[in-house]
């Protein structure tokens, strides 16, 4: 059953963009690592991670849009799940750090000394271990969705009153982890990191495998959301997307359909974040600011949303965009993000990936057209009726 | 006979049943009943209360007042529109509401009774027997030619016959249809009554409708609603000879 339904997903599209992936996972650290430095193919250090980043975000777009494209749930509030990702990542990477600290503290993190902390608080029990702290990566983001989906979903709260609910949680989250009593290391948040899974985090050799597990999560992501916008599931969801009350008259609840999509979304974002964290060496509360939400339903939007290749495509070009425009142009970058929004609302509707469509569309009718010209006067003159006899 | 005794023969059981929105009574102490295998039309004028009282049966809307019995049993009031739906309650709706971005076959597919928990469909895959019942409907329907199109390019007959479909794969117990022949042609209309009396033989249909010539061709019980009450029942000639019913409907 449950390879059947694998088997299904794998759709031509889906095939080629795991594999695309799985080649970029295998040629960026190689041409990093094996070429000589100054061979033209050879990618710089500094852009390992940079690329890293953009996968990371592409995954972030891609969870977005399970929901967004493909249920109707515009979530303005994603980069939440996202940031508790990164926070759990952190957590572990603060506990790789032991003695190296400032503070030399085997066991608290340099901010909670500082503090003048006695003890570790209760919910950083375990998080030296990796697969505790992976454990959590997954389950922390999966629990918030599922609270909060479960609540908001099943009062029925729907369309902009949602969004703005989304931009409420991850509001109230960033005040929180703005506080030091949090116990998350308040306004600096988590840095300075160390080792992961006893590797140096800032040698070449981490940061490819950093890379190459980017490209990987987002392969798997990409083979499991297609796998799910392919089954019967996916087709109900798009039926809420469009049509909520008539799915609920053909006995489907969908308050849990919703839910499934928005937790797995969740999670798919939390893990996201947690690849994030180690390339960027810093997790800190300005990730849950409510604009960096939004910014995803750009990215979302630009490249199209209810496909699968097209979050991916926008998440990667606006922020190759982003990273340009803000060394280039700094004061420039917020005005060329809104333009950039504008412009797709208005005349991109299916974002990138719909004027791809919009133009092959296009050149086959027109190839349809030469070919053979006389055709489709043929046509109609063949369906006019003939005017019939009077019965 | 006994009132316990009198819901239990009953596939459908309105008794008292009242809602008021902001003040004003849209079903008044309202009384339907519907039979097993039995098709019940029902015409009034706008207004009459006729889309209420299906909203009220399918449980979008709550009754202020009054008993909605499903089988002589099942208490709907209690109930939200999946559970009513998994009942095998199916309903069409006045304006043809059909999954647009679908394909007509994946339409059907959706409505095929079949377990609707998340899992359930997250890895369901259509058996022969699914196949051969989907196709089976849609040639019901006279919509198999076009399976593969997209329910957004259908005519409007069309998309109203794929509706139809849709209630036959839920393979309900009870059909409440709204207005099921609006916009169709002569010959469509003609169908359509024929393909609901078939139903009609093995399941309870109630069929709300404007067009008389329609209503005759089903040749079923009529109800007569105004103003959420009901005005008069019997044949289509008793209830259009009634001169209140000429007076408030069909006289206008």
């Amino acid at each position: 059953m449950i390879t059947q339904a694998l088997f299904r997903a794998l759709d031509k599209k889906a095939i080629w963009i795991v594999a695309i992936l799985l080649v970029v996972a295998i040629a960026v650290p190689m041409s990093n690592l094996m070429l000589p430095e100054g061979h033209p193919l050879r990618l710089p250090n500094y852009a390992v991670p940079l690329f890293g980043k953009y996968l990371t975000f592409a995954m972030l777009a891609l969870a977005l849009d399970l929901v967004w494209g493909y249920c109707g749930i515009l979530s303005l509030g994603h980069g939440a799940f996202f940031a508790i990702g990164g926070y759990a990542m952190g957590m572990y990477l603060m506990r790789q750090i032991g003695t190296r600290g400032v503070y030399a503290n085997p066991i608290l993190p340099d901010f909670m000394v500082f503090l003048n902390w006695k003890e570790l608080p209760w919910y950083w029990y375990g998080m030296d271990n990796f697969w505790i702290a992976m454990l959590m990566v997954v389950l922390v983001p999966g629990l918030l969705a599922f609270v909060f989906g479960f609540l908001a979903f099943r009062s029925r709260v729907t369309g902009v009153y949602l969004s703005i609910i989304t931009q409420a949680m991850t509001y109230a989250l960033l005040l929180a982890f703005f506080r030091n009593d949090m116990g998350f290391g308040g306004n600096n948040g988590l840095t300075d990191f160390k080792d992961i899974l006893g590797q140096s985090i800032s040698a070449p050799t981490t940061r490819a495998a950093l890379f190459a597990a980017s490209a990987i999560a987002l392969a798997i992501a990409v083979l499991a959301c297609s796998m799910i916008v392919n089954s019967k599931l996916g087709k109900v969801m798009v039926a809420v997307r469009d049509a909520e009350s008539r799915t609920r008259f053909l006995g489907y609840r969908v308050e849990y359909v919703k839910l499934f999509a928005f937790v797995v979304s969740a999670i798919i974002a939390g893990i996201a974040g947690a690849l994030y964290v180690p390339q960027v060496g810093i997790i800190n509360p300005s990730e849950f600011d409510p604009a960096n939400s939004i910014e995803v339903v750009i990215w979302t939007a630009v490249g199209g949303r209810g496909t699968i290749i097209g979050p991916i495509i926008g998440g990667i070009l606006v922020n190759v965009g982003k990273s340009y425009f803000t060394g280039a142009f700094p004061e420039y970058w917020l005005f060329a993000l809104g333009a950039l929004f504008v412009v797709t609302t208005l005349f991109l509707p299916k974002g990138i990936v719909g004027l791809i469509g919009q133009y092959r569309a296009a050149t086959t009718r027109r190839e349809q057209h030469d070919r053979d010209a006389p055709t489709p006067m043929q046509v109609e003159a063949g369906a006019d009726p003939q005017p019939k006899p009077a019965e | 006979m006994s009132e316990a005794a009198e819901k239990l023969g009953t596939m459908l059981y309105l008794d008292g049943v009242s809602v008021a929105f902001d003040g004003f009574k849209a079903i008044n102490n309202l009384s339907i009943i519907v039979h097993p295998a039995e098709m019940l039309a029902i015409i009034g004028p706008n207004g009459a209360g006729k889309t209420t009282m299906m909203d009220i049966i399918t449980g979008k809307t709550r009754p202020d007042d009054g008993q909605v019995l499903f089988d002589g049993r099942t208490d709907l009031t209690k109930l939200d529109e999946a559970a009513i739906a998994n009942l095998g309650i199916g309903r069409k709706f006045q304006k043809p509401t059909v999954f647009e971005s679908h394909t007509v076959w994946d339409n059907i597919e959706m409505a095929l009774k079949k377990p609707r928990g998340v899992f359930a469909t997250l890895f369901y895959t259509a058996d022969d027997a699914d196949i051969a019942r989907i196709t089976e409907i849609l040639e019901t329907v006279r919509l198999i030619a076009r399976k593969d199109d997209y329910a957004a390019n259908l005519s409007h007959g069309q998309k109203q016959w794929l509706e139809i479909g849709m209630l036959l794969a839920q393979d309900p117990k009870l059909l409440l249809v709204d207005e099921p022949v609006a916009g169709m042609t002569d010959a469509e209309t003609v169908e359509t009554a024929k393909l609901l009396k078939d139903i009609a033989k093995t399941r309870s249909v109630v069929v709300v409708e404007h067009d008389m010539s329609f209503v005759r061709e089903l040749g079923s019980r009529v109800t007569c609603l105004a103003e959420g009450a009901v005005l008069a029942e019997g044949s289509l000639d008793q209830v259009s000879a009634n001169p209140v019913v000429i007076e408030r409907y069909l006289g206008r």
